[in-house]
Formats: structure tokens, sequence, C-alpha cells
């Protein structure tokens, strides 16, 4: 752990990942819970279209993914609370189309190396600039989240009773939205396109597994994410692992030690 | 108008995309009344209760909200949802929510918001399981939980969505007592959309009747006297017989008690 801190790129890529875990994980509880875990896939696929089209016109890649996604994530957000369209289906097929022209782009542009790294994360992708743009997103993203608590938490159990009763829960979803498109934008790059919905949905699960309060579940998925993450870059450090697969590795770990704990204590209550 | 009523509709029309399903209805709710809505699926109970809590704006004809009665005071008990089955929150935390409403943009609960959200878990008789996991409860805790939470945002009015269905026998008649002891006691005003119809002759004081195109509006025990409640009594089984197509024609319109 001492060693890696030498690096510093590994360093950045420590702060900037710690940070995203975290964001990904609060908000992530309100995803899962809202059946909404697709709209953080279809984001990180949009994000990979962008972020491929930034780099072919030599544009920096924070500051084009950034509006492209959170234009996706109003989009997305309308399909999913529409139930006329097939929400599941319009987000797939938004996902998929946006995938394949980034992966078009990249093979015109750079070459096959690069869409490695885009789909499943590098840690020297963060660069200085980065670092501080990811920061101030981060710091945002838990800012509001925690100011937004209590809303979010009435807006996810029970949407049409915070409507009736005065809270603007067409708001606060699409702040739910907009927080998770800036997540995405600032995780994708270490943990690539294809892995970094699972930082959104795999601490919820596990938490849920254990804990029965929404207050303890939200606590504890940040938690668990910070520490997932943490072990992640250990793997990636002393195996040589993309960073990404070895934090999905280590929550999936952590998935099933706390399923185990789950069925164990249910158990043990009855 | 010689009273004034908590909630006066007036010729409403409402519906889906241009389609109305409720079509001029006008009928009171005052201080103190229970009262029911009933009738068959696609009569426009939902419709008109979504219009009531400004969930939907109405196609035409105005509801108009008196005695101090905010549109956002009612306190609404939906029917519940798949996703709270397995929903990880205390009793507590789903209570508690009910106060969110008056808060605005304020982030916190007040000392007053929890203060009543104990008070409410208390009057429903739910203290004892105030800090088990709301997915662990029963149908009918289940229903007390989010009765207690819809008392956090009125003290006025209550609107119930079907509270009794899916639940035994036993823990329904719970269920109309409790909301019957709010009525009398904390002189709580409540509507009730049910399809239980005995229930709702026997708890509501007033009727509202909505067949697709007309409806009923009056006491209950205009109501038993109706052509329409006859209808109603002797075939019960929720289906297109000729039965129940022909009377939506000799539906007595409009009700005659407007005291």
């Amino acid at each position: 752990m001492l060693e890696m801190l030498q690096y510093d790129f590994l360093v950045r890529a420590l702060v900037v990942g710690l940070l995203v875990s975290l964001c990904a994980a609060l908000l992530g509880v309100s995803l899962v819970l809202k059946r909404y875990s697709m709209i953080g896939d279809g984001l990180s696929h949009v994000g990979f279209g962008a972020l491929a089209i930034a780099s072919a016109m030599n544009l920096a890649p924070l500051y084009v993914s950034f509006p492209v996604v959170m234009i996706a994530a109003f989009i997305l957000l309308k399909i999913s609370s529409n139930g006329k369209i097939k929400g599941d289906a319009a987000i797939a097929l938004l996902s998929s189309s946006a995938l394949a022209i980034g992966a078009a782009v990249i093979s015109q542009t750079s070459g096959t190396t690069d869409i490695n790294s885009y789909m499943f994360g590098s840690i020297m992708a963060i660069s200085n600039d980065d670092l501080i743009l990811s920061v101030i997103c981060s710091v945002i993203v838990i800012v509001l989240f925690v100011l937004f608590y209590n809303k979010i938490f009435a807006v996810t159990f029970d949407e049409s009773f915070s409507k009736a009763t005065g809270v603007r829960a067409g708001l606060y979803n699409t702040v739910i939205a907009l927080l998770t498109a800036l997540t995405v934008v600032v995780g994708m790059r270490i943990m690539g396109a294809l892995l970094i919905s699972s930082l959104i949905i795999f601490p919820a699960l596990t938490s849920m597994r254990v804990f029965r309060s929404f207050k303890s579940v939200t606590v504890c998925s940040a938690v668990v994410s910070a520490v997932c993450y943490i072990i992640g870059m250990e793997i990636t450090y002393n195996l040589d692992l993309p960073a990404g697969a070895s934090v999905v590795l280590a929550n999936l770990g952590m998935f099933l030690l706390f399923s185990a704990a789950g069925l164990i204590t249910k158990r043990v209550r009855k | 108008m010689s009273e004034e009523y908590l909630i006066e509709c007036k010729n409403l029309t409402a519906g889906y995309e241009g389609q109305a399903v409720v079509k001029d209805l006008s009928f009171t709710v005052s201080q103190g009344d229970y009262l029911c809505i009933v009738g068959e699926n696609g009569s426009g109970k939902s419709t008109l209760m979504k219009t009531l809590l400004g969930l939907k704006s109405p196609q035409s004809g105005e509801i108009v909200f008196g005695g101090g009665l905010k549109q956002t005071e009612i306190g609404y008990l939906p029917q519940q949802t798949a996703a709270q089955k397995d929903f990880p929150a205390t009793v507590r935390e789903v209570v508690l929510s009910g106060c969110l409403g008056r808060r605005g943009f304020h982030p916190f609960y007040t000392k007053a918001d929890k203060t009543l959200c104990d008070s409410n878990i208390e009057l429903l008789g739910i203290k004892h399981i105030a800090h088990k996991s709301y997915r662990d409860l029963s149908g009918g805790q289940q229903q007390r939980v989010l009765l207690a939470r819809a008392l956090c945002a009125t003290k006025k009015l209550l609107l119930l969505d079907e509270p009794v269905s899916g639940l035994d026998p036993m823990v329904t008649a719970e269920m109309y007592e409790i909301i019957a002891r709010l009525n009398r006691e904390q002189g709580v005003t409540v509507i009730m959309i049910s399809h239980d119809l005995q229930g709702a002759l026997r708890y509501g004081s007033r009727i509202l009747h909505l067949e697709s195109g007309a409806y009923y509006f009056g006491t209950t025990d205009e109501y038993r006297s109706t052509d329409i409640f006859h209808a109603m009594s002797t075939c019960d089984c929720h289906c297109d017989c000729d039965h129940h197509v022909k009377r939506a024609d000799n539906t007595d319109k409009g009700g005659t008690d407007n005291a």
C-alpha cells in the first residue's frame, strides 16, 4: 500500500477512485431500489462514445463527456419514467448504439489498444487537471447527496406519495440522474465503460444482504465501496490486472461474503 | 354557499389524453366527513384520486380547496408498489418521510417533525415495531405504517386508496376500526376509495358511486334506497353482465344532499 503511494499516477488514481466509489455507492442505493440500475449502465456506454469522439477530435475528454452524458441522463430518465415505451429495451438500444459509435471512431483513429483501456479502465488515465476536476465533481455529488438525503429517501420509497404531499419528485429524480452522470464520467477512466456501472450496483446490493434500514444500507454501501476499491487497487498493483476488473472482483467477493452473512443472520433470527 | 367545504369539486372532467374518464362530476367534502368512493374498475376512481391530489390536472371544471386546506396537505395512503416489498427502511424512517412535504428546501428534519412522527407511531400502535424493517412486516402492519406517515403530512384530510385490499378479514376489520377512530376522535376527514361495498356502507357517512359517464353522490342512507345500489348489491360479480351495463342509464345523477 505505502509502496503504491510513491507513484504520482497511482496516488491520483487512488484519490479519484475512492471519491468516485463513494459517490457511486451513495447514488447506487437509490438507483437500485428505484429499479433504475440500467441507467448507470446506459450512461457509461454513452460516456464511452463521447470519450472516443473527444480523443479523435483532440478535445479534453472530460469537457466533452460531461455535457453529452448529462443529456443522456436526462433522456434515459424520461424513458424510464414514461411507462409507455419499453424502458429497458430503449436503454439497451441507446447504449449499444453509443458503444458502436465509440468503437467505430476509435478503430479509425487511435487503434484498438485504446479501446481496451476505455472499456476496462486504466489507472494511468488520470492527469493532474482531471484530478482537480474529479475532486470538485465528487465533492459536489457528496454534498448534494447529504443535503437531499431525506428527500431522496422519500422519492425512492414512494414517488406518488412524495408528489402528492408537495415534494418535487421530478426535480429530485433529475438531481439523482445528473449526479449519476457526473459520477459515471469521472469514474469511467479508471474503471472502464463496461465496469463503472458495477460500482453503482454492487455496494448497494451487498449492503442490502445484511442491513435493514435505509441509513445503514447507505452508510455500509459507502464503506464497502471504498474498501473494495482499495483492495482492487492492491490487486491491480501486485498482479498487474486491469483496474476496473480488480475492483469489480473485489466487489463480487464482498457481495458473496455479505450474502453468506445475510443467510446466517436470517437463520439466527428464526 | 352557507358553509365552507374542505373540497368542492365543480363540474370536473378528467381523464387520459383527451379521453374523459370522469365527466362533469360535482361533489363536496365537509370537515368530518367519511366519504367512500365506490365503483367498478375503469369507472374513474383512480383518475379522480390523482386529480384530487394534483398529480393530474383536470380537463375542465375545478377543484376548490377550502377551510384552510392546501392540496399538498392531503394525507395520501397509496397502494403499495412492488419495489416497496423488499425496501430496506425502518418504520420510523418511513413515517418521518411524511413530514417532508412541508419542509420545502429545508434539508433536515426538525425536532417538531420527530415529535409528530413519534406521536403518530404511538397513535397507530406500532411503537413496538418502530425500529423494525418495513420489509419484514405483515401487510396489515405495513398499512399502519403508511397511515402513520400520511398523518404526518396532514391533520385534516386522509385520502385512502383501497386501504384493505389484500388484507385478511381480521386485519381488514382492524384497519376499518383504526380509520373510523381517526375520523371520530381526531376529527380527520376521510376519503376512501374502495372495492369493498360492505365496508363502505358500514363506515362511510357519504357515498360517491362512479359509473362510466355518470355518478351518484349522497349520504349512505340515501344511497341504500337507490337503484344503483340495489343493482350493485344483488350482483357482486364484478362482471360486465346486463345488470352492470344497464345501471349506467338509470343513475340518479347529482344526489340531493347538500346540507
